[in-house]
């Protein structure tokens, strides 16, 4: 009775003691003046579209840069993990049409995880993702028609999600086989939750300034990484 | 055989002839708007009949790749209409079979333009290119062959054409074909410009093409440039279109010089070598054009016009070369 009374204590005291885990967070920022954004007057080509913008057109959002300068949708990883997946029981991440554009424009999931496609727009959409390691698929979206589900077995960088009746329209989702990932958000601020203690690589990656890596330790209270973009 | 003039079958064919040229023009707006995959689904439109597609809903992207599937139908009916009218009324066997012909190449272009939507298989779209141009020549030889010019000559006195002169002719346009083709692939690549000044190639005569030269391109192309990042092959591929243009020009300006020699000035087809040339000289403006407007869609689809163009006037001028030697021996 006794030993059955301790081992059942050590049980619940084992469960109580905190997962050996840190968060890596960090700032992305961007030093110089990047290029203009365009403006997407193809927009006009669908009255759809362009009822949605009675006054200024929207514009690219190649760079989104805080008054601080923290750079949004970098795309910050571990590299060299594979096969950690929990893309299967994670979360559905959303990828909108609203305004004929994709809200929002650079997502990063796991592999086997759901990218739940809505269309929030008045006018018919084709999602068409071009990959390179993964299947293509291109699929009818009508308003107001079900959501469309794609999932991605193979990992790889900024894959593209395509409206070919809007050429305008793009999405980057970076796919990776472990859940160490997070993307910088509008002030340059990311965080990547309990990882495991130990040395790693961490990337930094923006589809138009490249990529950037870093060696760090996490250790149990987490690390602090940031990276400095340059326009060149 | 005594043939007899049909002109409204000669008509007939001259209309396929113009819905087929308007067609190829089409399928460039098609590639030019990158607009190829609008449509999913086919034959169905968004999953209503093709014929029965609401209008309102014909925009952006769908509005170029909807007509052009809607064309193309029409292309088939003229195409199967004038195949069994030759098979009724022209008295020539032979002329019967290239209407089957001009039909079941027909069938196979929409059947090959349908997969290359269906599959998504990008690389179907150079075969259908190439099977445009093939079908663009067939249809104007029929109309050829069905005219009253055609049919007359028989009993007129011919200057035959040196066979040196029509081998060239051969040869020169057997090159613009392949030259079609490397521009097929070169659209169906979905990468934009992959070199972005002419006559130089990045400042140079020849580009590097190592992989920071190629990431140096990348990082550095115009703004507004829609389309995968590019590659070396693409640089490359881009440099041969050039190379096979200018022998093209060299080729097409020398068959005009010959048959100047060999027929004379007043022949006419001395004249529409020249016409040749000059249309050549247009495609190669239209192809910088292209690259100067940064693939300006009407610019691009101009470019690709008047290649088909120029293969069928190089196919014509043999033709007529081949009938006239034939008949004056």
């Amino acid at each position: 009775m006794k030993k059955s009374l301790l081992l059942l204590l050590l049980g619940v005291f084992a469960a109580l003691q905190p997962a050996r885990a840190g968060d890596i967070t960090g700032t992305i920022t961007l030093k110089g003046t990047p290029p203009a954004e365009r403006e997407l007057t193809p927009i006009k080509d669908d009255p759809n579209c362009s009822a949605m913008y009675p006054g200024a057109l929207p514009t690219t959002h190649f760079y989104v840069v805080s008054s601080g300068g923290g750079l949004a949708d970098v795309i910050v990883s571990l590299k060299g993990i594979s096969g950690k997946s929990t893309g299967a029981s994670a979360a559905p991440v959303v990828l909108d049409q609203k305004g004929c554009l994709y809200v929002p424009q650079i997502l990063a999931i796991q592999t086997g995880q759901k990218v739940i496609v809505k269309n929030s727009d008045p006018c018919v959409h084709n999602v068409h993702t071009k990959p390179a390691a993964n299947t293509e698929a291109n699929q009818v979206q009508m308003p107001g028609g079900a959501d469309l589900t794609f999932t991605f077995d193979q990992p790889e960088p900024f894959l593209k999600f395509q409206c070919d009746v809007h050429p305008w329209m793009f999405a980057w989702v970076s796919v990776f086989d472990h859940p160490y990932f997070a993307v910088s958000d509008k002030d340059g601020k990311f965080t990547i939750k309990n990882v495991p203690p130990g040395k790693y690589t961490l990337e930094a990656a923006h589809r138009k300034l490249g990529t950037q890596t870093a060696e760090i330790e996490v250790k149990d209270d987490g690390a602090a990484q940031s990276f400095a973009f340059e326009v060149k | 055989m005594n043939n007899k003039y049909h002109p409204a079958l000669f008509w007939f064919a001259v209309l396929n002839v113009v819905a087929t040229t308007l067609l190829i023009g089409l399928g460039g707006l098609v590639t030019s708007h990158e607009a190829g995959m609008s449509v999913p689904d086919w034959p169905t439109t968004y999953g209503y009949n093709m014929f029965l597609f609401p209008v309102d809903k014909w925009v952006g992207g769908i509005f170029y790749e909807h007509s052009h599937r809607l064309l193309a139908s029409l292309v088939g009916l003229l195409t199967t209409v004038l195949a069994v009218w030759l098979w009724l009324k022209d008295p020539r066997k032979w002329l019967h079979w290239l209407g089957i012909a001009a039909f079941l190449l027909v069938i196979a272009q929409g059947v090959l333009g349908g997969l290359r939507v269906r599959w998504q298989m990008d690389w179907l779209g150079v075969p259908h290119g190439a099977v445009a141009q093939t079908f663009l020549v067939l249809t104007c030889a029929i109309a050829l062959f069905t005219s009253r010019w055609w049919q007359n000559s028989e009993t007129e006195k011919q200057i035959p054409v040196p066979r040196g002169l029509r081998r060239h002719v051969l040869y020169v346009t057997l090159l613009i074909f392949v030259q079609l083709v490397i521009a097929a692939t070169m659209r169906h690549q979905h990468a934009g410009l992959a070199i972005t000044d002419f006559p130089l190639a990045y400042g140079k005569i020849w580009p590097a093409t190592t992989p920071e030269a190629i990431a140096s391109y990348n990082a550095h192309r115009p703004p507004g440039t829609i389309g995968n990042p590019i590659t070396a092959l693409q640089v490359n591929l881009q440099m041969i279109h050039r190379l096979v243009a200018y022998a093209i020009l060299l080729g097409v300006a020398a068959a005009a010089m010959l048959a100047r020699k060999k027929l004379g000035g007043g022949d006419w087809l001395t004249r529409f070598a020249f016409f040749w040339l000059g249309l050549l000289a247009l495609q190669i403006i239209l192809g910088a054009a292209t690259i100067w407007s940064n693939k300006a869609a009407d610019v691009a689809t101009g470019h690709v016009m008047a290649g088909a163009l120029a293969l069928l006037a190089g196919s014509l001028w043999w033709l007529v070369a081949a009938r006239r030697t034939r008949l004056a021996e």
